[in-house]
């Protein structure tokens, strides 16, 4: 593992979309046994390029989520290696007894990309709006979870993975992101990132509530509050030792997801913590459906923004 | 009934008997397209169960473990004893056939609809490897109330796979009762026809039937078959062909002692 945080927050140089594409194209000249599974949203997540290059390793399913999942594993037991992108609530509720029977249980592999994370599905609103994704997933034994910050996260975890023999899960914003690592970053599946050290609190975040995390952090500065920040992308398993870490040196634990706060990273959290004497508290959705909106909306509604992590921080202390 | 037809039946009866419950009907339903399968119509070594030359048989019916297992036991893939440790703890032969605890079980299955997305998976994976292996699969008539078995049926259409062979088990019974009560499926040939594939129906009991549909299904191009098999559940089981409650038959003394007898009497004529 090896990171440089970016200085400035700003919009990273490809949407996550592209970072799959290019990583895909690149990881199926090299192997292949590469193959990529869509269920009709290739115009969604702009995998044309990978489908101009190989189109005999592009198999776009049509709309049949639970179909993709039994074929994904029938392509594995040929030794194929299948790349399954679907909008998450598709990828997990829609397909979950075909991806925990059919793949988990039948002990086969193969990486889903879950794409439109929480309030980042905007303005395909409520019915797209995936708050519960990950504690579908988490629920599937030996199943690595794990969400992603920025592109340049996604591209050397998704190049990890390749030579990795595992059923994983990637939850992704689809479109853009605020950069956070420089190029040239890596990172070891399994361990958290201690982006900041301080030691009045720790905010553990992952996906886009890691940029907002540090922003917060920034604010807390400010006000003479020093909080450590983490950025717990591998959600399961989970970095026990660095919480426990973290849980010691700070005392009070503040958890951020863009899910549910039931089943999330902030359940992952507390669960790992279970027998170890700290305060954790969860921000996140609290158990409610998902509506239609601009983004910005959608991070005050469910109280997700920069301001709520200060909030939430300072009330705990 | 052929020789192994008779001796794969005894097999399930020994086994059912010994736990004193089981899938009795859909296994003994399905024993001669096995039969006519594991005895030359797939390529296949027992000593070698993961050989990739294989060619790949999933039971997407995945309730029907035992005529499965008694098949496989009798074709050398695991000793025989093991038949009688059906569902004990620990045991490599669960009720629903498992890919990761039993030798020569292509893939696991249980919850219906799913095995068959993953043999034309496998189909798919072995056109795109440029291979000749040949994939079977076997759903129920009952399975075909799974929307996601007409996903695959559009899939393997659609992606031409002439290396898949789907083998329709209409023994007319699901759990409940008939299936044209709960959910009548019409004329199953002529719907899965109207999906585009090569389609025909045998007397599902006629191993010669079943190997000729074989036979036209290698010759058959661009298009995967489907072969409806007309079935009886429960099949060589007289008390309890016909009987809408022999989908999972739990026995009483007498019924143990009359499958007991059924299975010594064929004992008897083999020998």
């Amino acid at each position: 593992m090896s990171i440089k945080l970016k200085k400035e927050f700003k919009p990273a140089k490809k949407e996550m979309r592209l970072a799959y594409n290019d990583t895909m194209v690149k990881l199926a000249k090299e192997d292949d046994r590469v193959v990529l599974l869509e269920a009709d949203l290739m115009g969604s997540i702009k995998t044309s390029g990978f489908q101009k290059k190989f189109p005999e390793r592009t198999i776009n399913i049509g709309i049949m989520e639970q179909n993709m999942m039994g074929v994904a594993a029938g392509l594995n037991i040929r030794g194929m290696k299948p790349y399954i992108h679907s909008f998450a609530q598709f990828a997990t509720r829609r397909a979950f007894d075909q991806l925990f029977l059919s793949l988990g249980y039948s002990d086969l592999n193969a990486t889903i990309i879950g794409s439109d994370a929480g309030v980042s599905a905007s303005h395909n609103g409520g019915t797209h709006m995936p708050f519960e994704d990950l504690g579908l997933v988490r629920l599937v034994p030996n199943m690595t979870v794990l969400e992603m910050s920025d592109p340049v996260m996604f591209e050397d975890v998704l190049t990890q993975l390749n030579d990795k023999n595992m059923l994983s899960y990637i939850r992704i914003v689809r479109k853009e992101t605020l950069g956070v690592y420089e190029e040239g970053s890596t990172f070891e599946i399994g361990k958290g990132i201690v982006l900041k050290e301080g030691i009045d609190a720790t905010i553990v975040a992952s996906g886009m509530m890691v940029a907002s995390a540090l922003k917060a952090s920034k604010t807390l500065e400010q006000e003479g509050i020093n909080v450590s920040v983490i950025d717990m992308f591998t959600i399961k398993p989970i970095d026990k030792d660095l919480l426990e870490q973290y849980a010691d040196k700070t005392g009070f634990i503040l958890t951020c997801d863009n899910h549910n706060i039931i089943g999330g990273l902030g359940s992952a959290v507390l669960e790992a913590l279970e027998t170890h004497p700290v305060k954790v508290k969860r921000l996140g959705v609290k158990d409610r459906f998902g509506q239609v909106g601009p983004q910005d909306f959608l991070e005050e509604e469910y109280e997700l923004t920069p301001q709520d992590i200060v909030k939430a921080v300072k009330e705990n202390l | 009934m052929t020789e192994f037809a008779k001796r794969v039946r005894i097999e399930i009866i020994r086994m059912l008997v010994k736990r004193g419950f089981g899938h009795l009907g859909g296994s003994m339903s399905i024993v001669e397209a096995l039969s006519v399968l594991y005895n030359g119509e797939m390529n296949i070594d027992s000593k070698n169960p993961s050989w990739e030359e294989r060619d790949y048989f999933v039971l997407s019916k995945g309730h029907a473990g035992p005529a499965l297992y008694s098949t496989l036991a009798l074709k050398g893939y695991f000793n025989k004893q093991l038949l009688l440790t059906l569902n004990e703890p620990h045991t490599k032969l669960p009720s629903h056939a498992d890919r990761n605890q039993t030798p020569g079980v292509d893939m696991t299955t249980g919850s219906l609809g799913q095995g068959i997305s993953a043999a034309a998976g496998i189909a798919k994976a072995l056109k795109i490897q440029g291979k000749d292996n040949r994939v079977y699969c076997m759903v129920g008539d009952g399975e075909l109330n799974e929307g996601q078995v007409y996903e695959a049926i559009m899939f393997a259409n659609h992606h031409q796979l002439d290396n898949f062979v789907l083998l329709v088990d209409e023994n007319k019974l699901q759990l409940d009762g008939y299936t044209r009560d709960i959910c009548d499926q019409g004329d199953i040939t002529r719907k899965i026809a109207a999906f585009g594939w090569h389609t025909l129906c045998v007397n599902g009991h006629d191993e010669a039937a079943i190997k000729s549909a074989f036979n036209e299904a290698r010759e058959t191009k661009n298009v995967p078959t489907c072969i409806v098999l007309d079935t009886v559940k429960a099949k060589g089981v007289d008390f309890l062909e016909g009987d809408t409650s022999n989908h999972h038959v739990r026995m009483d003394d007498k019924q143990k002692r009359l499958l007991l007898d059924l299975a010594n009497k064929w004992e008897g004529e083999l020998a």
